[in-house]
């Protein structure tokens, strides 16, 4: 501990200050270097080193993991610009982007509102509310499962109970419903944490607005477009950002929930990924696969950091 | 009356969403209680009878397991993550150098990466050292996968500590690590317990990394194993309903013993105070 002070602390004599500068630019390096070190290696080995490694398995072909490597440049990408599947997993992929967006999103906001509004209760709506963000995305799918089993499932009861029992479907085996059943269960489970964030947009805002507003003559409506949603937009940029980034990641649900099936209806990128990698063992052409999950999360981000930029240039939000 | 029409609508909205929200739970409490009989019978009643043998019979079918594993695995990493990112936050956020912003968008980049583009490599790597399928090979991916966002907070966080403190602790004779150890990290208590709880909580419901680096039943955390309970009892409803419910116990216990901090740590960076 005391070794940084006794070198600074030695009677330099002789030692000119040009060399006392360096020696201490070499400890500040080196005192920086330990403090990165245990959380930068660990990093590069398990982040930046596999985008590269990915990247590089990319180029080969490689189909199971006893076989070499063959490299055969970007035909595994000229494949992939081909391959049907992989359009319709990049199609899913940003429809649950749009949903997540445009559905969980506002939900969240209205979820947010129904907290700050005159009724009883709240602590209640506020607990509740909140409860599917807390279970792991295994467990939500397996439960949903049977919600949506076509014989004992609550989906189909409850058609049943209104009287329209026509309407009732396998939902996550067939293709026209499988992939909106999963978005449900994704709005199910992500709403509550745009709620989260939303209150505490809301509690920011200063009481005294809404006391001049009134003042003025606004009705709820009125204040509602002028001040709550203006003031707002911070969160909701955010909140959009998250939703992309996080979107572009989906796995998990529908992993569980319907594999990508029914005949691909809602496969993903990641999906996808997961089969030529983990069950066909076509590493190279997964690698490809995930490769582009990389490349596309890297444009998305590019994209929406140019947009920050201006938008802050300009200085406003909407 | 009147005052009363004003509000129904509002009421009406409030409880759809309380059912939207809450239903799905207490259908899988509901069914986890029943016996395969009265599932079969009758999915949909709420209470029929009380019975917790479901739970105990998937406890002993290696649930407990699931249980120990996760744990282990989920605090180990947690621990080590909280103090290297610490670590790596204080230079980052309190000391001038070259290369500060570049390293930091570094690391900070990660939180947009998917886990996908990693995979391949890693269960790779996992194989040549020797580690596959146990449960050292998840807790390097857990760790360096949480990096990001906790480097995101603490940085926040640190910024805000006057200067004026760290050059008295200099002045007393403390390094970097001194300071860093005797100032810094004290002040930091909530910042620290927002990220031990939003990376618990991450890293105990994660599944691509299990999925992937696990193959053995003894080996598997809690929601590799609640998906190969699913493969192995499809046909036992009331079974699987307790596992998951069982499963997700410990979070909701947690979120309703300390709703304030779980809620923070979960928002993690994106609420700030």
């Amino acid at each position: 501990m005391q070794k940084e002070l006794q070198i600074d602390a030695k009677p330099q004599v002789k030692v000119g200050t040009s060399v006392k500068v360096k020696r201490n630019q070499w400890n500040k390096l080196l005192t920086i270097s330990l403090f990165v070190a245990p959380a930068f290696i660990i990093y590069a080995i398990y982040v930046i080193y596999p985008i590269f490694a990915t990247f590089n398995y990319s180029l080969h072909e490689w189909n199971s993991m006893q076989s070499e490597k063959t490299f055969i440049g970007f035909a595994n990408y000229v494949e992939l610009f081909n391959d049907q599947i992989f359009w319709t997993a990049l199609k899913n992929n940003f429809l649950v982007v749009f949903i997540s967006v445009f559905v969980q999103i506002p939900l969240g906001l209205v979820m947010a509102l129904m907290l700050f509004a005159p009724i009883r209760g709240i602590k209640l709506f506020n607990t509740i509310y909140f409860m599917p963000f807390l279970m792991s995305t295994v467990a939500i799918g397996l439960l949903w499962v049977f919600m949506f089993d076509p014989i004992n499932g609550t989906m189909n009861q409850l058609l049943r109970m209104l009287g329209v029992e026509k309407w009732q479907v396998a939902w996550l085996s067939e293709e026209s419903t499988a992939m909106w059943s999963v978005l449900l269960v994704i709005v199910w489970q992500f709403a509550p944490f745009y709620m989260i964030l939303f209150k505490a947009g809301i509690v920011g805002i200063p009481e005294e607005l809404y006391e001049a507003a009134q003042i003025d003559g606004a009705n709820k409506w009125k204040q509602f477009t002028h001040i709550t949603f203006p003031l707002l937009m911070p969160t909701i940029v955010s909140s959009s950002i998250l939703a992309i980034v996080g979107s572009l990641k989906t796995f998990d649900l529908f992993y569980i929930m319907t594999g990508g099936g029914p005949n691909n209806a809602t496969e993903l990128m990641g999906t996808y990924m997961f089969k030529q990698a983990f069950q066909i063992f076509d590493m190279g052409y997964a690698s490809t696969i995930a490769f582009m999950m990389f490349f596309i999360a890297f444009i998305v981000v590019a994209i929406i950091q140019v947009m920050e930029t201006q938008r802050r240039k300009k200085g406003g939000y909407l | 009356m009147i005052f009363l029409a004003k509000k129904f609508p509002l009421y009406v909205l409030a409880l759809f969403l309380l059912v939207f929200t809450g239903y799905p739970f207490l259908y899988m409490v509901a069914t986890s209680l029943k016996t395969q009989e009265e599932f079969f019978k009758a999915p949909f009643s709420i209470i029929t009878s009380i019975s917790f043998d479901n739970y105990f019979s998937v406890l002993e079918m290696g649930l407990t397991q699931y249980f120990v594993n996760s744990i282990l695995v989920s605090v180990i990493s947690v621990v080590t993550v909280v103090f290297i990112s610490a670590l790596a936050s204080y230079p980052l956020s309190r000391m001038r150098f070259r290369l500060n912003r570049t390293l930091f968008l570094i690391f900070i980049a990660g939180m947009m990466l998917p886990i996908h583009s990693t995979l391949i490599p890693t269960f790779m790597l996992t194989q040549k050292m020797e580690i596959y399928d146990t449960m050292l090979a998840l807790i390097g991916p857990y760790i360096a996968f949480s990096i990001p966002i906790s480097i995101f907070i603490l940085t926040q966080f640190m910024q805000e500590i006057p200067q004026a403190l760290e050059d008295a602790a200099k002045i007393d004779g403390c390094t970097h690590f001194g300071v860093f150890w005797r100032v810094i990290l004290p002040m930091m208590g909530p910042a620290l317990s927002t990220v031990f709880i939003y990376n618990l909580i991450h890293l105990w419901t994660e599944f691509i990394f299990a999925l992937v680096l696990i193959t053995s039943p003894e080996k598997m955390t809690l929601p590799l194993g609640l998906q190969n309970f699913y493969g192995e009892f499809s046909v036992n409803v009331p079974g699987l309903m307790a596992a998951l419910t069982l499963a997700s116990l410990p979070v909701l216990l947690v979120y309703f013993i300390s709703q304030e901090k779980v809620v923070k740590g979960l928002a993690g960076g994106a609420v700030k105070e």
